[in-house]
């Protein structure tokens, strides 16, 4: 069984749900990235998700967008995310996502990419820009490196749509919880809640839904929750956090937003 | 030459639908309306009305006779897309996708430009049809081409200076796509160039074929026959793929010509078929500047309109099928052309329309007298004329 799914498993067994959180490698640097990810496990969270930059990242807001320019100018590339994803693998068990664009893995090849990801330690990957239309020759890769692969859906996707994508989805399904992009508008409209619950129902169990875009503190983390969702991705508030914070206090800090918002998905 | 045209969206393997999941719902609507108005007769009548009556279509072909005997070999004819309202062929596609966003009941409008002619065109279309217009410009080109931002105000249309990125044409387009992300219920997303997800290539194509249909037409009456040459300039590539898409089944050699900035060997350039590889950029696989790990390139260009490290997808398939030629023009040849045409036929041609009048000239000096080529001039230089003078007082300083 992949680590995503046995965590699921595991928090479900404890009435949990999971937070997902996100970090861009090598920013602001590499070293603060490491510093991060020990934050987010001894704030308790479930499943990290790392970031690789692309430098047209047209499915995120301002903050992951800067983050990603200065990770590239720093000279974040694909040896150095491979190195730091071998040296997050010394340091946790954690499942370890993947978000990046299409065009990075499209230039390497689907199956040499994944393969290669896979062997550093990344259970599952994350592209907004990877259309279910489009995905063929990028499942059959996924597939024969069991690799999880978690496909987004939006408020306005079809539920028929919903039920292909996610036949389509291992690990889990994200749900994107508004119309915009990452890091958006800070209050949720019912539209989310009707989201995620009509989701929910035509998922019918049969794998965990995933709600980010936007949740940046505990009430919000819980809003969702208490909506249904089975985990939440929190991404751009750690960014922000990130940098207000001396690289010496980045772990500490990040270590106690990261028990903030883990208390949220806690149900019992 | 018959060259099996693919269906699903796709040009071979080019094309396509590379996006956010958000957007699909958007794009699979304005697909169906698509699908719906252009066979529709009001539709064309209205379209045909704005095109004629307002643009000024059609365009003349103009036997650039000067032109010609200075190359010293086939004749020359400009399509004199430059003639158009707003002053480049830009106008056929945003009255198209505007008439069409109407019927959409769409009332805000979202644009990207790059030289700011889409801009203008799309700030145009938006005045006289009745819509808001706004317009994502790289920060970089709002302040090399301050005018056409001047411009776009002047006609209602709000312009935001991108500062992400490159604060190129790439970087306007991304943030545009944000924009119809966030707004995507009461957005029309008014793509200026045969790129991006489909149905945004194919359409933006049969808008700008007008031009191809044209030459055909005028060509029957001048010359009684087709050209044996066409020349296009390609950036995005819509005033090419307008002027090859109509000919693709004649007997007619296709060139279009990119930007080769500082020379190909420089890196400094904008030649995407000359120099790319594939890739996947704005919803859509084409060739790509890009680097070995799937970054991609800062692109160069003394053209604004040519700065773009992506090309239309249906290029790309041409490309491959061998049925056009794609080379490219150094920013030196171009301002050359820029003053060769200027000087010889008293048109000021945009720099984008002088990279193919440079084309053209070369290869009509090897083509017998009796043949012809018809270039098409996209758009007037007069965007262009603070551009050259900095080019040519930095290089003459060079000299010294």
């Amino acid at each position: 069984m992949s680590r995503i799914k046995s965590k699921f498993q595991d928090l479900r067994s404890k009435h949990q749900k999971a937070l997902i959180a996100y970090v861009m490698a090598g920013f602001p640097s590499e070293r603060d990235t490491i510093s991060a990810i020990r934050g987010f496990v001894k704030g308790g969270a479930d499943i990290i998700e790392l970031g690789m930059p692309f430098s047209d990242p047209l499915a995120d807001g301002p903050v992951i967008q800067h983050a990603g320019f200065q990770a590239l100018q720093k000279g974040m590339n694909l040896d150095r995310f491979l190195l730091l994803v071998k040296k997050i693998r010394m340091e946790t068990d954690l499942p370890l996502i993947l978000m990046t664009y299409t065009n990075i893995l499209y230039r390497q090849g689907y199956d040499k990419f994944i393969y290669t990801v896979k062997k550093a330690g990344i259970d599952g990957l994350i592209l907004p820009d990877m259309s279910i239309d489009e995905s063929k020759d990028f499942l059959q890769a996924a597939k024969k490196n069991n690799m999880d692969v978690i496909f987004l859906i939006s408020p306005n996707t079809t539920p028929d749509r919903i039920k292909k994508i996610s036949d389509s989805s291992s690990g889990f399904l994200y749900l994107v919880s508004m119309f915009g992009t990452t890091g958006g508008q800070q209050q949720f409209q019912n539209y989310t809640t009707y989201a995620i619950k009509s989701t929910k129902k035509i998922l019918g169990g049969k794998i965990p839904l995933g709600v980010g875009f936007g949740v940046s503190n505990p009430d919000q983390a819980k809003f969702i929750i208490k909506s249904g969702a089975d985990a939440i991705i929190v991404g751009s508030a750690f960014l922000r956090l990130m940098e207000n914070t001396p690289s010496e206090k980045i772990e500490s800090k990040i270590g106690h937003f990261t028990s903030s918002l883990k208390k949220a998905t806690i149900t019992e | 030459m018959k060259l099996k045209y693919p269906k699903n969206g796709k040009f071979g393997e080019f094309g396509g639908r590379y996006i956010p999941e958000t957007l699909v719902p958007a794009v699979e609507e304005l697909e169906q309306a698509y699908i719906k108005y252009k066979d529709d007769v009001e539709f064309k009548k209205e379209l045909q009305y704005y095109l004629t009556q307002y643009a000024g279509r059609p365009t003349p072909l103009y036997l650039a006779k000067n032109l010609t005997k200075f190359a010293g070999g086939a004749k020359i004819y400009l399509k004199r897309e430059d003639l158009l309202h707003g002053g480049a062929h830009k106008i056929n596609n945003t009255l198209g996708q505007g008439l069409l966003a109407k019927r959409m009941k769409k009332k805000r409008i979202i644009a990207e430009t790059g030289a700011g002619q889409h801009g203008v065109a799309t700030a145009m279309a938006c005045a006289v049809l009745g819509m808001n217009g706004e317009v994502y410009m790289g920060y970089k080109d709002t302040q090399r081409q301050k005018l056409n931002v001047f411009r776009m105000n002047l006609l209602g249309s709000k312009v935001h200076p991108v500062k992400e990125g490159t604060q190129t044409l790439k970087d306007a387009i991304n943030e545009a796509i944000r924009d119809w992300i966030t707004n995507v219920k009461s957005t029309y997303y008014l793509l200026g160039s045969a790129v991006g997800p489909h149905p945004y290539p194919v359409m933006v194509r049969d808008f700008q074929s007008v031009i191809g249909n044209e030459i055909l037409a005028q060509m029957k009456k001048l010359e009684k026959k087709s050209p044996d040459s066409v020349v296009a300039c390609v950036g995005g590539g819509s005033n090419a793929i307008g002027t090859f898409y109509p000919l693709i089944d004649e007997d007619i050699k296709m060139f279009g010509v990119e930007a080769g900035g500082e020379g190909i060997k420089s890196g400094h350039h904008s030649a995407t078929l000359v120099g790319g590889s594939k890739g996947i950029l704005h919803g859509m696989l084409t060739y790509l500047l890009q680097d070995d790990e799937g970054q991609i390139s800062e692109t160069h260009s003394i053209s604004a309109g040519l700065d773009y490290p992506g090309v239309g997808p249906e290029h790309s398939y041409l490309k491959d099928a061998k049925r056009v030629k794609y080379d490219a023009v150094n920013d030196k040849e171009a301002v050359e052309a820029f003053l060769l045409l200027s000087k010889h036929e008293g048109i000021i041609p945009a720099l984008e329309s002088a990279h193919a009048i440079a084309y053209a000239v070369k290869i009509a000096r090897n083509m017998p007298k009796s043949e012809s080529i018809v270039v098409t001039l996209s758009g007037r230089g007069d965007k262009d004329v603070e551009e050259v003078g900095r080019y040519l007082s930095k290089n003459v300083k060079n000299k010294k």
